[in-house]
């Protein structure tokens, strides 16, 4: 049974804009609506990370953050995300877009 | 249904200053990032940046540069710029190149060496100039593995077309 996503907030752009509304069966659709059908342990160790670091500020890290804070190579990290993993991983993490260049 | 082409962002890199490395690398980087398709192709100077003998080595020099202010350093000295008779002494283009390095490091950002093996690894294609090459009597040995091939000036308005280039 797929989470029901009526009652959450999001931008014009997707991203959710309150990460309090945040649930793992909810991270589950999003991930569906960019094209990942199943969520692997390694991308639950990245969003975990996102979940962690990005709480506080409601932004999701950088690519730049999540590979040298998981440990999860650049390569890895596009395979897991493909196509622009800074945006996918904030939509699914329910976090904004992350706020630094690297 | 028509299928839609991908955004694709080329970027000509030619100049081989440390400072003017960079652009090309972060906004190729954040394109990665929001699923763009990235280019980079490297012409004159630009080739310093992914050859393996001067990529490390990369500098910026003050002189007759106006907007290098002494109050990037933190000195209280408002829009007193580095005189001009200091910028020529020797060790200057040195101690630049190492503060910018310095700077750079403490805001995380990685080197240029390292920022090319991410957007190689991100998915960047990374071409360099026949023309450069020939004239500076490169080889494909001298370029780090990111390089794809050495084209020419021909081959890269094939493979551009339709994407939006940036000039550095």
């Amino acid at each position: 049974m797929l989470a029901d996503l009526t009652a959450i907030a999001f931008n014009e752009e997707g991203f959710m804009t309150d990460p309090g509304q945040w649930t793992k069966e909810i991270a589950e659709v999003l991930a569906k609506q960019e094209g990942i059908e199943t969520l692997s342990a390694d991308h639950w160790k990245i969003i975990d990370f996102c979940r962690q670091t990005g709480m506080a500020s409601g932004k999701a890290p950088t690519m730049r953050q999540i590979t040298t804070g998981t440990g999860i190579s650049t390569k890895d990290l596009f395979a897991l995300f493909p196509k622009g993993p800074a945006k996918k991983v904030a939509k699914i993490a329910g976090l904004g877009k992350p706020e630094g260049c690297v | 249904m028509v299928e839609q082409k991908n955004r694709h962002i080329v970027f000509i890199c030619s100049k081989g200053d440390l400072d003017m490395a960079y652009p090309a690398l972060i906004m190729g980087w954040a394109a990665l990032g929001n699923g763009v398709d990235v280019t980079m192709f490297f012409t004159f100077w630009g080739l310093d940046l992914v050859t393996k003998k001067r990529v490390d080595k990369l500098e910026i020099s003050p002189i007759g540069r106006t907007g290098f202010k002494m109050s990037m350093m933190g000195l209280p000295t408002g829009n007193l710029g580095i005189p001009g008779i200091l910028s020529i002494l020797p060790g200057m283009t040195a101690f630049c190149s190492w503060f910018m390095k310095w700077k750079m490091k403490k805001l995380g950002v990685p080197t240029v060496r390292e920022y090319l093996q991410m957007l190689s690894d991100g998915g960047a294609k990374m071409y360099g100039c026949k023309m450069t090459v020939d004239m500076w009597g490169l080889k494909e040995d001298d370029f780090l593995p990111c390089v794809e091939k050495v084209v020419t000036a021909a081959d890269f308005i094939d493979m551009t077309e339709g994407a939006q280039i940036i000039f550095i």
